[in-house]
């Protein structure tokens, strides 16, 4: 079973509906538009462009490239992690929280399933290895980004609160639990809706490619489940990594709040 | 018998103070608004970075677990928070002769925090703070905003528990009479940031 192979002309049909889209926007005063402008050139240069590397990855099985693209893309997501929270703490911690926990969330997961479920050789095989970092990858992003920005908004705003509690006698555990509930469960959502519905509402995009590309849908649904699971495994730990460690250097050791060290910029 | 000793506090610009509140001793303290009062009264039980000794009992601040020392030196601000949303939630154990003492009946813990009025959150406020059993208190305006007759369920029970339990008491108020009626030892506390005892 093949697929038909997309002409230049069908992708830019599809173009000239964004641009129609951008038009309305305009039309309509939304402010959208330009913003969708950018963004679909960009996904059309940056995929072209991992096309081409993956494409050259697949014929030069070199650990080290790989290695190389692969810090690349994690360098890439926590400087997005870290740049889409609204208040953060100053300076270079916050980039090092969403570092430390992406990394020993994503790599760890992504070494454990090349060896022990996968099983290829070499392990680090480009075919397996990128997409599913590149999976692992984002969504860790995106939920990390998602509960701290969830935490420290919260925390700024109910600072008082925190406060009442600790005076009471509370440590900072205790007078932050339902905070640190609502940030990891704000992360852990997309995932855990998108594994709910799977399926039902919506077929998820990596099945939806793999079977437009013409692999047959059971396989392309094993794949998937895989990826599910992963991508759950994989946000829950980054996101009670990256919440612990926000916590930790807002609270001190006696117990107080410090949110001087956090910017004040919305 | 609990001893509040203070000695060379600092705090962001402002200190160094020093100064000592017997057992069952109730001093008020008063200056213009951003003088560092509420700041005082934070760096005493360790909310805030300060530098200096404090004492209760001889033993001092940083030999044991801030949140300890907290239930130990209670802190209520001028208003008080809930998170929760019943009254009850806030409380580990509660006693009733105390809710009755500040004019509550124990189904008060059923009420629902959104329709406290002022007066009755700080009373709670108070109530829920002394069911921690502090051997000191200090109090950051507690009842600057409260009618007549809140004003004096609050200072009767204040003043019973000091005397009850021999507690300290630094009380922050800008009532001249109020401060006549619970204190016979004044600071105050000038923009300076000065601390002289009147």
């Amino acid at each position: 079973m093949g697929a038909i192979a997309l002409s230049p002309l069908d992708l830019s049909i599809a173009a000239i509906l964004v641009l129609m889209l951008a038009g309305s926007s305009a039309w309509l005063h939304l402010g959208f538009g330009k913003q969708v402008l950018i963004a679909s050139v960009r996904t059309a240069i940056q995929l072209f462009l991992v096309g081409y590397v993956l494409n050259f990855l697949f014929a030069h099985v070199d650990f080290y490239w790989i290695a190389g693209i692969s810090m690349t893309m994690f360098a890439v997501a926590v400087w997005e992690a870290t740049a889409r929270q609204q208040r953060k703490i100053k300076g270079w911690r916050s980039y090092a929280i969403n570092a430390f926990s992406i990394f020993i969330s994503t790599f760890t997961l992504i070494v454990f399933s090349l060896v022990v479920i996968i099983n290829e050789y070499p392990w680090y095989s480009p075919q397996y290895a990128i997409p599913l970092l590149g999976m692992m990858l984002g969504n860790c992003m995106t939920s990390v980004a998602i509960s701290i920005d969830r935490l420290t908004q919260s925390l700024w705003k109910e600072r008082g609160i925190i406060e009442q509690r600790l005076l009471l006698g509370e440590t900072k555990n205790q007078a932050t639990l339902e905070l640190r509930k609502a940030s990891v469960n704000a992360g852990m959502i997309p995932i855990i809706n998108a594994m709910m519905t799977a399926g039902i509402v919506s077929l998820p995009g990596m099945m939806t490619g793999q079977i437009l590309a013409g692999a047959p849908p059971v396989e392309a649904v094993k794949y998937q489940i895989l990826i599910m699971f992963l991508i759950a495994v994989v946000t829950g730990s980054g996101v009670i990594i990256a919440v612990w460690l926000t916590l930790g250097s807002l609270f001190d050791k006696r117990d107080r709040l410090n949110l001087q060290s956090m910017t004040t910029d919305i | 018998m609990p001893v509040l000793r203070v000695k060379g506090l600092c705090y962001q610009q402002y200190g160094p103070y020093s100064f000592t509140i017997e057992p069952s001793q109730c001093v008020s303290l008063s200056g213009p608004s951003g003088a560092g009062k509420s700041l005082m009264l934070r760096a005493i039980v360790d909310l805030d970075v300060h530098q200096g000794e404090i004492y209760l009992d001889d033993v001092n601040c940083s030999q044991m677990p801030a949140t300890r020392w907290r239930r130990l030196i209670g802190l209520l601000p001028a208003t008080s928070q809930w998170w929760f949303d019943t009254v009850g939630s806030h409380f580990h154990s509660i006693d009733n002769t105390l809710l009755q003492k500040t004019g509550f009946e124990s189904d008060v813990m059923h009420w629902q925090v959104s329709r406290l009025s002022q007066g009755e959150s700080q009373r709670l406020g108070l109530v829920r703070m002394i069911c921690n059993k502090p051997r000191a208190l200090l109090l950051d305006e507690p009842t600057a905003s409260l009618d007549s007759n809140n004003v004096e369920l609050m200072e009767a029970l204040i003043t019973e528990y000091s005397h009850e339990h021999a507690a300290p008491v630094l009380w922050v108020s800008h009532d001249r009479q109020q401060t006549r009626r619970i204190s016979k030892r004044y600071f105050i506390l000038d923009t300076q940031g000065r601390l002289t005892e009147e």
